[in-house]
């Protein structure tokens, strides 16, 4: 079934209001591949990743996921966002519940797992991003870095198919964007299908198996990282890059 | 045109001693004109406030705390149907919700309390099965309850939407997220808020003697005021009054620390 595009996205059109967002989007993820999604401030990245796990409900088109299209009336919603993890920008932890809690709360509620099988699982997954040492804490202890690890470790405890990241390093102090980096380089190491908008160009040149540059709605274009980066076709993506070259 | 700032100061200092000296008059003449022996035989009498223990205590107080805590109890049910009624998608949900806590919050609770205590019992005959005091708390609990939802409709508009966003990312559903993630951190939020809701509730179960209570359902200020009527003398309201400050006091000052302390957080 490898075959099936883990995420398939046809024509997908977007609005809030008199304000259009997505302009027609035709897009795919392949199950194991690592996606790198750039472009300027605005542009519906955000909208685009957010309308995959249905966090923002389409105005028209098609998503797919794994077949699966989650825009039919009848699709679970809540099933679909199982196979799918996310982890945003601010962390969204929750900060009444420690660490563990923030692990386990999903699987026992949802998954029905007992509490020995979430516990063991959440250990195993805050183990995979080396903070086992703070299973016990609330989350307002922990240091940014250490904040989107255990988000990225709470996405993983739900055993999902894929992961959606949003600008994940975006709110971290630069010292800390390393380690949240690290673990997600581990993951895409480990075949898991992700789907990440970002602003670290090195990440996604080393990391991501194809960028995608949005600009106004729209996909500007689309390839390998070496390509998109060392040899852009558009003027928008050149512009693009340079600005970003310039900020760093 | 300089020297503004100094007149400024000496008028001030000028207003200062004129207050200082018509307070010191009018304490000066009071104390004059009053009769001392007779306001502490009437107000303040040692033999009656003696004989309205223990009964103040153990049946009157007794009866205001669980008036109260009744109320208390049904209005906050009734405040939380009523605010996730509020925020719900569903459009007559809202609609009704809106209606109850406008009308309830702006009507007079001593109207509420005689409608529902003497008034709808005329029309609805199984509300007159009901002991008269049970009206006066379900008018009461109604009431809070309106007050209470819009303080807890707050709370959870106060908790940033990320957290609901991320719960249904992990597959929980709407009202699962709302159990688990957004409630448990709006209700931290509206604890002292919903503290002084007790303490205002505390006061108005005195609202209740207007019903006409028998007498093993009297509450403090009803019993106060049979005490003023069968003593003939004004000091089972002063000791009322104290006991109504006993409980409200220290309650009022919890409400306070909590305040501060999840304001810090
Ligand atoms: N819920 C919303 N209501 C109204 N407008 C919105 C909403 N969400 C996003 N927008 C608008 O849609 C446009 C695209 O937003 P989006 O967040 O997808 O951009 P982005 O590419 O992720 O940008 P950034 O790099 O700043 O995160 C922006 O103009 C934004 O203001
Ligand atoms: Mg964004």
């Amino acid at each position: 079934m490898s075959s099936v595009p883990a995420i398939e996205i046809r024509n997908l059109f977007k609005s809030f209001g008199p304000l259009e967002v997505l302009k027609g989007i035709d897009f795919s993820v392949a199950q194991g591949e690592v996606v790198a999604v750039i472009g300027p401030s605005g542009s519906g990245k955000s909208t685009l990743l957010r309308c995959v796990n249905l966090l923002e409900t389409p105005d028209s088109g098609e998503i797919k996921i794994e077949g699966f299209n989650i825009l039919d009336p009848d699709c679970d919603v809540d099933k679909v966002r199982r196979k799918i993890g996310m982890v945003f920008q601010l962390f969204n932890l929750f900060p009444h519940l420690t660490v563990l809690e923030n692990l386990t709360i999903a699987q026992r509620k949802v998954l029905k797992r007992s509490d020995e099988e979430s516990e063991a699982v959440a250990r195993k997954n805050l183990e995979r991003v080396g903070l086992l040492n703070m299973i016990e804490r609330y989350p307002g202890l922990l240091s940014g870095g250490q904040k989107q690890r255990v988000a990225i470790a709470r996405a993983l405890s739900m055993d999902p198919d894929m992961m959606l990241f949003d600008e994940v390093t975006s709110a971290l102090d630069p010292e800390l964007v390393g380690e949240v980096l690290d673990a997600m380089r581990v993951l895409a190491d480990e075949g898991m299908t992700m789907m990440a908008v970002t602003h670290e160009m090195e990440f996604a040149r080393q990391v991501a198996d194809r960028i995608v540059f949005m600009d106004g709605g729209v996909i500007v274009e689309q390839g390998p990282p070496a390509q998109i980066i060392d040899n852009p076709q558009h003027e928008r993506t050149r512009k693009f890059l340079r600005a970003v070259a310039q900020e760093d | 045109m300089f020297s503004g700032g100094l007149a400024k100061k000496q008028r001030q200092t000028r207003i200062r001693w004129t207050i200082y000296a018509t307070s010191i008059a009018l304490i000066a003449l009071l104390a004059f004109i009053a009769d001392w022996p007779n306001l502490q035989k009437t107000l303040a009498n040692p033999d009656v406030a003696a004989s309205l223990f223990p009964d103040i205590i153990l049946l009157a107080a007794r009866n205001t705390l669980i008036f109260t805590a009744v109320g208390f109890t049904g209005g906050f049910v009734i405040a939380m149907t009523m605010a996730l009624m509020r925020i719900s998608k569903i459009r007559v949900f809202r609609i009704v919700s809106t209606v109850y806590i406008e009308v309830l919050r702006g009507l007079p609770l001593l109207l509420t309390i005689i409608l529902i205590g003497l008034g709808l019992p005329i029309g609805i005959a199984g509300f007159r099965q009901m002991p008269i005091f049970w009206r006066g708390v379900i008018a009461l609990a109604l009431v809070t309850g309106a007050y209470m939802a819009e303080t807890i409709r707050a709370g959870i508009e106060s908790v940033p939407p990320g957290q609901n966003e991320a719960g249904r990312s992990l597959g929980l559903s709407k009202s699962q997220t709302m159990r688990w993630i957004v409630l448990p951190q709006a209700l931290r939020t509206i604890i002292p808020p919903l503290t002084n809701e007790f303490v205002i509730l505390i006061k108005d179960t005195s609202l209740i003697s207007v019903l006409g209570v028998t007498a093993s359902t009297k509450e403090l200020t009803r019993f106060a005021r049979e005490g003023v009527i069968s003593n003939a003398n004004a000091t089972p309201l002063i000791v009322a009054g104290l006991v109504y400050l006993a409980l409200t006091i220290p309650l009022t000052q919890v409400a306070r620390r909590l305040e501060t302390k999840t304001g810090r957080v």
